[in-house]
């Protein structure tokens, strides 16, 4: 079953904003039937382009209905202008976040919500064949230009994630290798745009296996050497989370300062080239 | 109220069950292999054990391996055949399009190593053609692997008419009976089928426990490959709680099988057709008149199942659903895919699978709970609101602005 936060069922039980809107500015609609969601948005608008009103029916799971019901809630009385700028992390995270294989629920939101500012305002839908994106899975109707977007805006890396946010790739499986090609391509376009702007490329997400092996790595190459300079040494007990457990050894086993070496040099150490979210803590016997 | 309609997926324990393991978690711990009489007290009891299984299904008890479960079976049953004939001019495998992922993924990984396979498609109410099957037959062929009830769907096969074709064409036929095993009569005395599947955990015994049946002469190497157990067919020390423990289930099954077709089959139909009453635009999936007694399979059209699965569980009422959501994959289930079910009805599908232990009070409160469930759901969704205003909802109308094929 899926892990739901209590935000996320509270909207799937009492949705806000459901209904048909019977004069609306403006109204959208993405998804299908066929692909297992869909999304009719309806928009109410003063002359100065803030939205009075909006309403919402989805077809889809708890996490579809309860996105929708999040967005429509967003928006209202903001200008469209300033709903523009609410981008799919945003959704989730008003609903304290939905389960990563359903974060395509959030961008099915957003993606209403473009869909019916571009309609408003006469432009094709971004992301879509009419705004010359080239179809790339098929099963879901996803075009390149979702893809990137998805791939710039959080920063993704693998076949898996783009899945999660976009359904591309979940149906028959024949564009996957298509994916990769765009992942390599728009990462090394956004690397080399981070040359030029002198700008820092986002870390890439590290996986669980990645991260032990770069905190062994840099105790070995960084903090070892230091250590045994002093005659003392530290050995890796345990990676739980974000949380690596050490010992001290030799000469810093019995150092008053232990616990300054751990915080403000194996800590910082580990933090600088590995993650800022480490803490270290000894290991207790 | 708690309502478990989920007994495809997997049942509860028998007290009967639970209480004959007791002793071999406690007292009986000897290993059967034993010498002394720790051991052989136990292997006397295993050996019962699997007398009570073969008698379940008209088999000989020498004709019984245990395994860890329905899975292991299925693999050792394609594995351990098709390693015993290693003939490099028999390398096609024939199965259908709608088995359970554990002879499907088998299937995948023989054509990994170089087979041939042929999955065999199924109509609109889930049933083969046996034309498609004669045809299929190649002399290259090696073995035919097909199910004896759809877990999804509760459709049967007639699996002795596909077994004659079968064995007329000499190959090897294996059964996943893993649903019909206790629902349905099965008697391997005289049947076509050389290997039969079965689970512990669908028969009210616990998980991690199955068996197969292992026609006599035929041949099979072991897929766990180690000691003398189960006559070497499976290495490794029995699993002697679980043993004992699947024994009970099967004879418990035995005893229940008459009330499987009658009052289990009186509370399925009464369950259906107080939903079909209740609610429009419900599709039925696969063949009603051949089918488990136990399952129902119903599609709910322009509502998706994940959604309904969430509201029926607030509600206490435990089903499953073949929708793309609930599984977390993103295409509706494999099964009603190769039914060709429209998409309108395949991500709205939910299936209620009873037992005997459940009861008329239980169903009634089902039958008065789905109806609001789907309505609520319904007024939500876009498609409904169409079908309703008379709008055309054929699904390729609805592909959206993100989906022109």
């Amino acid at each position: 079953m899926w892990e739901y936060s209590e935000k996320v069922k509270e909207h799937f039980r009492n949705p806000r904003n459901v209904g048909v809107m019977e004069d609306p500015t403006v109204e959208a609609e993405v998804g299908s039937l066929a692909c297992g969601d869909a999304l009719r948005i309806y928009l109410k608008l003063d002359e100065d382009e803030r939205i009075l009103d909006a309403k919402f029916t989805t077809f889809g799971c708890g996490s579809a209905i309860a996105s929708s019901s999040a967005l429509t809630e967003m928006i209202k009385g903001k200008t469209l202008s300033e709903a523009e700028k609410i981008t799919d992390r945003d959704i989730a995270d008003y609903l304290d976040g939905l389960p990563e294989a359903k974060m395509h629920c959030s961008v099915m939101g957003r993606e209403a919500l473009e869909a019916a500012i571009a309609k408003y305002r006469g432009k094709p839908a971004p992301d879509t064949e009419e705004d010359e994106g080239k179809i790339i899975c098929n099963c879901f109707g996803v075009t390149d230009k979702k893809i990137e977007r998805v791939i710039r805006e959080h920063n993704l890396t693998s076949v898996d994630e783009v899945t999660h946010y976009t359904k591309a790739g979940g149906g028959c499986g024949s564009c996957i290798m298509d994916i990769e090609d765009i992942i390599r391509s728009v990462r090394g376009k956004m690397e080399k745009e981070a040359k030029e702007t002198g700008a820092e490329l986002p870390p890439e997400k590290l996986t669980n296996i990645k991260k032990m092996q770069k905190i062994m790595e840099i105790i070995n190459s960084q903090i070892r050497p230091t250590l045994q300079k002093d005659g003392g040494d530290i050995e890796l007990i345990d990676i739980v989370g974000d949380t690596v457990y050490v010992a001290l050894e030799g000469a810093c086993a019995s150092c008053r300062l232990s616990d300054v070496t751990l915080t403000s040099f194996v800590q910082e150490k580990l933090r600088e080239f590995v993650s800022p979210n480490i803490t270290v803590e000894e290991a207790l016997y | 109220m708690k309502v478990y309609l989920d007994n495809n997926a997997t049942t509860g324990v028998a007290k009967e069950v639970y209480e004959a393991m007791i002793p071999y978690l406690t007292d009986r711990w000897g290993n059967p292999s034993s010498m002394h009489s720790f051991g052989g007290e136990v292997g006397k009891d295993v050996e019962k054990a699997r007398e009570k299984v073969a008698e379940l299904i008209g088999a000989e008890p020498s004709e019984i391996v245990f395994t860890s479960c329905g899975t292991e079976s299925d693999n050792m049953a394609i594995f351990g055949t098709l390693d015993a004939i290693q003939m490099p001019s028999k390398r096609h495998f024939i199965t259908t399009k709608v088995e359970h992922p554990a002879v499907i993924a088998s299937a995948r990984a023989l054509e990994r190593q170089g087979y041939k396979v042929t999955y065999l498609s199924v109509d609109e109410k889930g049933r083969l053609d046996m034309d498609e099957l004669r045809s299929s037959i190649t002399g290259e062929t090696a073995m035919l692997s097909v199910m004896w009830a759809n877990n999804e769907t509760g459709v049967i096969f007639p699996i002795e008419d596909i077994g004659r074709i079968a064995k007329a064409a000499g190959l090897i036929f294996h059964v996943d009976a893993v649903q019909a095993v206790g629902k349905i009569p099965i008697n391997m005395r005289d049947s076509t089928v050389d290997l039969l599947s079965m689970s512990g955990h669908k028969l009210h015994a616990p998980k991690g426990i199955g068996a197969l049946y292992i026609r006599r002469g035929t041949r099979i190497r072991p897929y766990l490959h180690g000691g003398h157990q189960e006559r070497g067919r499976r290495g490794g020390t029995e699993n002697v709680p679980y043993i004992i423990g699947m024994g009970v289930a099967a004879e418990l099954a035995k005893k229940n099988a008459e009330e499987e077709n009658t009052k289990v089959k009186t509370l399925r139909d009464r369950l259906e057709s107080g939903i079909l009453d209740a609610v429009p635009n419900v599709l039925v999936n696969g063949d009603r008149e051949n089918r488990l007694p136990n399952t129902a399979n119903l599609s709910f059209e322009y509502v998706e199942g994940e959604a309904i699965l969430l509201k029926l569980d607030e509600l206490g009422i435990a089903a499953s659903s073949g929708s793309a959501c609930s599984s977390g994959s993103l295409e509706p289930s494999h099964v009603l895919r190769a039914m060709n079910v429209p998409y309108t009805a395949a991500h709205g599908s939910i299936r209620f699978s009873l037992s005997v232990y459940n009861t008329k009070e239980e169903i009634d409160y089902t039958v008065k709970h789905v109806p609001p469930v789907i309505e609520t759901l319904r007024n939500i969704s876009p498609f409904w609101n169409d079908y309703i205003k008379g709008k055309n909802t054929h699904p390729e109308k609805h592909a959206g602005p993100y989906t022109k094929k």
